[in-house]
């Protein structure tokens, strides 16, 4: 008999899922030509009910099915920042849908699922059920990438995602079977008992695999080579959406299977991976045209940040990356909300020739955008400064100084493509023909979210890192 | 402590972005929207004179402290408080921002709410960096002025504002990277970004590994410091972002922002490691002196007023950094006053350049002469502001550069007499190019029907004709509060430099009796 508690200990999930499965009853329902915008409701009220769920779960700590699922700081905050990405997708894509004559209910039923999958990423100490968190939330994905279906470079998005990513969860599920073939448990806290001892080669071996799974997942190099391909022909809020939410449940998962089970020999992986990461994002992005090119390229460089507070662990690494974590989702998410509001029809606008001029045709929504380019730099009163100075702090503490260094000149680069965005918007005399709509409600809501998160992270950062502190200590306890 | 002394420095530093939030919910109305910005510039300018009026001048530490914790991992403290060397920098300025408010009035089209916006954020960032006693606040919103300062430029320039936005920004921008690297060292092993904190465990020996990383530490804040200077060879930036920048900009530039500079060096470098500044004084001095000879060189030739002037601005920045680099009571005073000058008599320069700008919208100096006879006001201007920036007896200049040069000396004789040059250089390149400008017949018909100044634009000039005046009379005024806080930063060092220059010595009274101490 299982307790009731346990289903507590999952309610965000099936909070979720009901509302999910609302949604796919209903949409047949509707007829066939309407906006279909009741469905994104519905969902917005799911992904609001199961923040409602998380807040409740606060007062449940503890194991659930078996030793399955755990709630503890670390789930919680990250089910935080994965709802709050999903909520700034499902109001930001209200108005993408209907400009891009995409009437497909089942578009909000994914992202409620795929969300599902990512709760449970964050939540499960248990190898196989973390597999199968990936496959609910990758699955979900590769259909949302491909929906511009008239688009070929959304259909070439959604299936090279598929193949790479099918390859690379393969890899991780061939590292849990060796784990468990070392260990005999699946359960991560158990492996680390088993594995403190004298760990053999098979664990070494299952640990390097399970790094490349994850590795894909959140577009590491050198495992990186799909992702501009894929956010490019991706709907633009699905872009902003998987740049973040996967990201950040991906990279909870590489805790988890880091620190929590303190795998063996992770070190040099992570430190040539953040290394090259960070180098090749970077370099990568300062040659793009393409808006969302460039912040394909930018999110595998940040995906070298926080690999870098990777290697500062365990001192005070743990709490920077899960701060970063936040940080990042957070206001990559909202960049995307504007670039997809910007995009317009068929996704014509999305060159930086397209942004010329725009501090002037919409002020407004070229300060927001703005403001967001400054976080991703990592400038004060934005999170994204304080994200990369704690992420640094913790590598210097932890006495990594080349690679800190090599961190701080991949930063300064950096700032270089994001600032070019800020010269086309507003130094160019030139301006593009593309015509920018004003931004509907819905949008204007999303993008309230990102920025009123990003500024409150880069001005009060105290409760947040606190949070990320205690889930760093529940993490490796 | 009452309740005004406590939060002064809260409420001067962040009255302008009070303003600025205000500023965003305005109607697009150009006229209210520049007379609410003169306004909060004023009110911010009002507010600041507490400062100096409630000052203890007996007292050498910080006053109007505020420390309260911020961030508690890491161990973040808004800590404000000014001594008499940044007091100083504070009114000087909260005294420009509403010159540049009205040197813009005219002279900015569209986008005119942002301008403002722009400005007012500036001048908290500006404000903040030298409140800020907490090394991670002070980074902080040094951070935080690179935006608003690039995108003035990059915006509201002239014709290759794009390219000079962008240098500036990442010249900045790496350059301080290294300092941030520095300060998170010192956080490693000491606990605390507070300075005072910081310097008093430096001096009783109680950071672990200083010895061996002291020497890598004073250099990365070197570098960022060195750029903002800007230092010779580092300056490179200076002279594109001051040609591009609208008049305004420029202003701020030279007049605060290249104060960030100095203003790091004297309380960072020279405050937290004393032996390296000793030990490194050396080259730092020569580089000063190469930009005070080389700066002036180069700035005779340039064919742009307005590159002459940023030039004379490396020229001048030389002179400061010398003075800050010779240890002695009389150079930093010197210089410290002297960065307050050049903030005066450069930011006059800029906006004596703007409003001939705005008339002809160009800074060739062949385009020009014989401008004296339309314009006799702006001519008068033009010499008074002229004769202070070179150093003429009575002026504001004169007294800095007199004090620093009588600091160098008495560090080591070459290198007064190397910077002594500077002076002439200073009187020639300004003077050649006075008389190209406004002497002689008009020889382009576009300059006869020039309208003179109209009243805006002397209101915006007296104040800064009259600071000047003062402070070349009574400098008194301002040294007395700058001589206790600068005697009591420099009590780490030896009196034997000091001691060994006696007839150096004598001079420091001789003057002292001068300027009436």
């Amino acid at each position: 008999m299982i307790p009731t508690v346990d289903y507590i200990r999952i309610l965000p999930g099936l909070v979720l899922s009901v509302f999910g499965i609302l949604i796919m009853l209903v949409d047949p329902v509707l007829p066939e030509d309407s906006s279909k915008k009741a469905l994104g409701y519905i969902a917005l009220v799911g992904v609001l009910a199961s923040l409602a769920a998380t807040a409740y779960q606060t007062g449940f700590y503890g194991d659930a099915f078996y030793g399955m699922v755990r709630v503890d700081t670390f789930s919680i905050f990250f089910h935080f920042v994965v709802l709050l990405v999903a909520l700034v997708t499902i109001l930001s894509s209200f108005e993408y849908l209907e400009v891009q004559r995409i009437k497909a209910g089942e578009y909000y039923a994914l992202v409620l699922f795929a969300t599902v999958g990512m709760a449970l990423m964050s939540s499960a100490i248990e190898l196989v059920l973390i597999f199968i968190g990936i496959e609910i939330s990758s699955i979900a994905t590769y259909v949302l990438a491909g929906f511009r279906r008239r688009a070929a470079e959304s259909a070439e998005s959604s299936l090279k995602y598929f193949l790479l990513g099918s390859f690379a969860t393969a890899f991780f599920l061939y590292g849990v079977a060796m784990m468990f073939g070392a260990t005999g448990t699946t359960n991560v806290y158990r492996i680390a008992e088993a594995i403190s001892t004298q760990p053999s080669v098979i664990v070494y071996l299952a640990v390097a695999l399970m790094f490349v799974g994850l590795g894909f997942k959140v577009a590491a190099a050198p495992f990186h080579v799909w992702t501009p391909d894929v956010y490019e022909g991706a709907p633009a809020p699905v872009t902003g959406f998987m740049s973040t939410a996967p990201k950040a449940a991906a990279f909870a998962v590489l805790l988890r299977v880091l620190f929590a089970m303190d795998a063996p020999g992770w070190f040099w992986m992570i430190w040539i991976a953040a290394v090259v990461s960070m180098t090749i994002g970077n370099v990568g992005a300062l040659v793009q045209n393409n808006v969302k090119r460039l912040l394909a390229y930018s999110s595998i460089a940040h995906a070298g940040y926080l690999l870098v507070a990777f290697a500062a662990a365990k001192t005070t690494g743990i709490s920077a990356a899960i701060f970063y974590a936040a940080s990042y989702a957070l206001m990559n998410v909202g960049a995307f909300a504007i670039v997809a509001h910007l995009a317009g029809k068929g996704e014509r606008y999305v060159t930086l020739e397209d942004y010329t001029g725009l501090g002037r045709r919409s002020p407004l929504i070229a300060s927001l955008l703005t403001i967001f380019l400054i976080s991703l730099i990592g400038i004060p009163v934005t999170g994204g400064f304080f994200a990369k100075f704690y992420v640094f702090a913790a590598a210097l503490q932890s006495n990594l100084v080349g690679l800190t260094i090599i961190g701080v000149i991949n930063s300064a680069i950096a700032a270089y493509y994001y600032l070019r965005i800020i010269v086309y918007m507003y130094m160019r005399d030139e301006r593009s023909e593309a015509v920018v709509a004003p931004m509907p409600a819905g949008l204007g809501a999303a993008v309230a979210i990102s920025v009123v998160a990003t500024i409150y992270l880069g001005v009060l950062p105290n409760r947040v890192l606190d949070g990320a502190i205690r889930a760093a200590q529940d993490l490796v306890k | 402590m009452n309740f005004i002394d406590h939060n002064i420095l809260t409420i001067v530093t962040f009255l302008p972005l009070a303003g600025a939030l205000l500023l965003t919910l305005f109607p697009n109305r150009d006229r209210d929207i520049k007379w609410f910005a003169l306004g909060i510039t004023l009110i911010t300018l009002l507010a600041s004179l507490h400062l100096p009026w409630h000052f203890d001048r007996s007292q050498a530490g910080f006053q109007f402290e505020q420390n309260v914790q911020w961030i508690s991992h890491p161990n973040i403290h808004y800590h404000l408080g000014v001594d008499g060397i940044s007091l100083w920098l504070v009114v000087l300025t909260t005294f420009l921002l509403p010159l540049c408010v009205l040197i813009s009035w005219k002279s900015i089209h569209g986008s005119v709410k942002e301008f403002f916006i722009l400005m007012l954020v500036l001048e908290t960032a500006m404000l903040g960096v030298f409140v800020a006693l907490d090394l991670f606040l002070f980074y902080f919103f040094w951070e935080a002025t690179l935006i608003p300062m690039a995108l003035i430029v990059g915006v509201y320039g002239h014709g290759r504002r794009i390219y000079a936005a962008v240098k500036f920004f990442l010249y900045t921008m790496i350059a301080s990277v290294f300092m941030l690297a520095a300060l998170i060292w010192l956080y490693a092993h000491t606990g605390t970004f507070d300075f005072v904190a910081i310097q008093q465990a430096i001096q009783n020996g109680q950071v672990p590994g200083f010895e061996a990383a002291a020497k890598w530490l004073f250099l990365g804040f070197f570098v960022a410091f060195a750029v903002k200077v800007p230092l010779f060879p580092l300056h490179t930036w200076l002279p594109d972002a001051h040609v591009e920048a609208p008049t305004a900009g420029s202003v701020v530039l030279a007049g605060v922002l290249l104060k960030m500079g100095t203003y790091g060096l004297l309380r960072f470098n020279v405050g937290l490691f004393p032996e390296q500044s000793r030990a490194n004084a050396d080259w730092i001095s020569v580089l000063a002196i190469i930009g005070i000879i080389g700066g002036a060189l180069v700035a005779m030739v340039q064919p742009n007023i307005k590159r002459l002037v940023a030039y004379t601005s490396v020229s001048h920045l030389g002179f400061v950094v010398l003075g800050i680099f010779s240890f002695t009571q009389i150079g930093v005073d010197g210089a410290v006053y002297q960065m307050l000058n050049h903030g005066i008599s450069t930011g006059a320069l800029f906006m004596l350049l703007g409003m001939i700008y705005d008339r002809r919208h160009t800074y060739e100096v062949t385009e020009f002469g014989g401008l004296a006879t339309p314009m006799p006001v702006y001519a008068t201007f033009f010499t008074f502001i002229m004769l202070s920036s070179v150093g003429l007896p009575l002026l504001n200049g004169f007294v800095g550069e007199f004090m620093i040069l009588n600091g160098a000396f008495q560090a080591r004789q070459l290198y007064g007499i190397l910077a002594a040059t500077g002076v002439i250089w200073a009187a020639c390149y300004l003077l050649w190019m006075y008389q190209r400008v406004f002497q002689g017949q008009i020889t382009n018909p576009a300059n006869k029907n020039l309208a003179d100044l109209d009243a805006r634009e002397r209101i915006s000039l007296w104040p800064l004709a009259l600071a000047a005046l003062v402070m070349g009379v009574v400098p008194d005024l301002w040294l007395r509060y700058i001589s206790p806080s600068v005697s009591d930063a420099l009590k780490h060092f030896s009196s034997g430099l000091q001691a060994s220059a006696p007839a150096a010595t004598h001079a420091t009274h001789a003057l002292m009796q001068v300027i009436g101490r």
